[in-house]
């Protein structure tokens, strides 16, 4: 098994692993994380089976680190997402993603009347729930829950 | 530098010195506390109503009002961003009053302001001042606002006056009477809230019967737009209209407000009975915004 998945996405010597991001949101956290304006290289994989998420993405980023709150903001569409921390091709560290208290410029606000759907201004939202991850503008106070949350495209 | 928002913005205290301010300003509405200053009326969307109050407060303290009254007229309608429009402002007054359609556009604003911002009404979202003049209302007639009951009447779900009365409200030791169509039911997050500050409140369907013990009947609208089946709207528009004869067993202390314009939901019979009370409310908003506007300027 482990055999088999060495095939499918080359190891790296140094860099991150971020595993079980549902195959869905592969894109999103690209996306996220700013990758398409990453140089360096990256492999990734989507489609993989997975036990816990029935199919999942993987993305290898060698010789790139992420501090926490970079990290965190892929906890909206990835919250069951692993990171492995690789030196010298060796798991040195093993780590989780936490929702933060406040997202920022990530989801939209699903509410159409709100300033922040009409004028260029980052969003910005506080966290009520993170089990169902319910989220409060910060602008027009309406609630953005699991069900309508959308991932804004363009995000730097 | 602190903003008027949202009703939460503000703490008991700061809403108990407005209040007393606002006795003050109606005593004597002739102290000039806003001699030398400016304040902007930036109306993005119409409300003569509303600005027509502010204005008059304004001059009332004897300051100078610039702004609009309407953005189609305004380099908004050509393509000015909020922002830019704010921060060229925030160089000529000392405070903003705005209204918006947007909601969170006074949030914003206050973000990015360097002078006061108060909220005139940002689309269905916040309308502090509105709150601040109920308050005073409560307080003026009813000599008190602890151990009040008030009644709240009409579309609970949706209607922004009622919410921010609550939330002011519940910084005091209130019960509550809920009467709305159960598709207009106050929302489960309000009852949270008094829960939490272990407050009663009771919900009922029925308006007549159901206002009795209340020291104030805070009366809503209900929109026609809140319902797909317009045979319900109907049906529903008559059960939450308030005519006099439902007021014999009422308590003799209580008053009616309405936030204005109604449509129907008061019956013309009650406007001659004492307990209307919602005629004087609105005049009460100039006190109200009088006492606001020092309040954030600090004078
Ligand atoms: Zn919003």
């Amino acid at each position: 098994m482990k055999e088999e998945k060495q095939l499918k996405v080359s190891a790296i010597k140094n860099g991150t692993v971020i595993d079980h991001i549902p195959a869905s949101n592969l894109f999103k956290v690209i996306e996220i994380l700013a990758l398409s304006h990453c140089k360096n290289q990256i492999t990734f994989g989507n489609n993989l089976e997975s036990k816990k998420l029935g199919s999942k993405a993987i993305i290898k980023i060698a010789d790139r680190f992420f501090a926490d709150d970079e990290v965190n903001r892929i906890a909206l569409v990835a919250p069951q997402a692993k990171l492995n921390i690789i030196k010298n091709y060796n798991v040195i560290e093993k780590r989780t993603v936490e929702i933060p208290d406040e997202i920022h410029s990530i989801a939209k606000c699903m509410n159409p009347m709100c300033v922040t759907n009409h004028q260029a201004i980052p969003t910005k939202f506080k966290v009520i729930s993170r089990q169902e991850v319910t989220l409060q503008c910060a602008y027009c106070e309406k609630i953005t829950d699991q069900e309508r949350l959308v991932i804004l495209s363009g995000i730097r | 530098m602190k903003s008027l928002v949202s009703i939460t913005d503000f703490s008991k205290q700061d809403i108990l010195s407005v209040l007393e301010h606002a006795a003050n300003f109606e005593k004597d509405s002739r102290q000039r506390l806003l001699q030398g200053k400016v304040v902007a009326t930036l109306f993005f969307e119409p409300s003569t109503r509303t600005r027509l109050s502010f204005e008059t407060a304004i001059n009332r303290l004897g300051g100078r009002v610039i702004g609009f009254s309407d953005a189609n007229n305004t380099s908004m309608a050509k393509g000015e961003t909020l922002k830019d429009t704010i921060m060229m402002v925030a160089n000529y007054a000392d405070l903003i009053v705005m209204r918006h359609p947007l909601e969170g556009a006074a949030r914003y604003a206050s973000e990015i302001s360097r002078i006061p911002i108060i909220n005139a009404g940002d689309g269905a979202n916040q309308h502090p001042t509105q709150t601040l003049l109920d308050l005073y209302s409560i307080k003026k007639t009813q000599g008190k606002l602890d151990d009040l009951n008030i009644a709240m009447v009409g579309d609970l779900k949706y209607g922004r006056t009622v919410h921010s009365l609550l939330q002011a409200m519940s910084l005091f030791r209130t019960s509550f009477t809920f009467i709305a169509p159960p598709e207009l039911a106050m929302p489960g997050e309000y009852k949270n809230l008094l829960a939490k500050k272990k407050l009663q409140y009771s919900e009922h369907l029925d308006l007549e019967g159901s206002i009795n013990d209340a020291d104030i009947i805070y009366m809503t609208r209900v929109q026609r737009e809140r319902f797909l089946d317009p045979m319900e709207y109907e049906k529903v528009k008559q059960l939450y209209v308030l005519r006099n004869s439902m007021l014999s067993n009422t308590r003799p202390n209580v008053k009616i407000l309405h936030p204005l314009p109604r449509v129907n939901e008061i019956n013309i019979d009650v406007d001659s009975n004492p307990k209307a009370y919602y005629f004087q409310q609105a005049g009460n908003g100039v006190f109200a915004r009088m006492a606001a506007i020092c309040h954030l300027l600090n004078l």
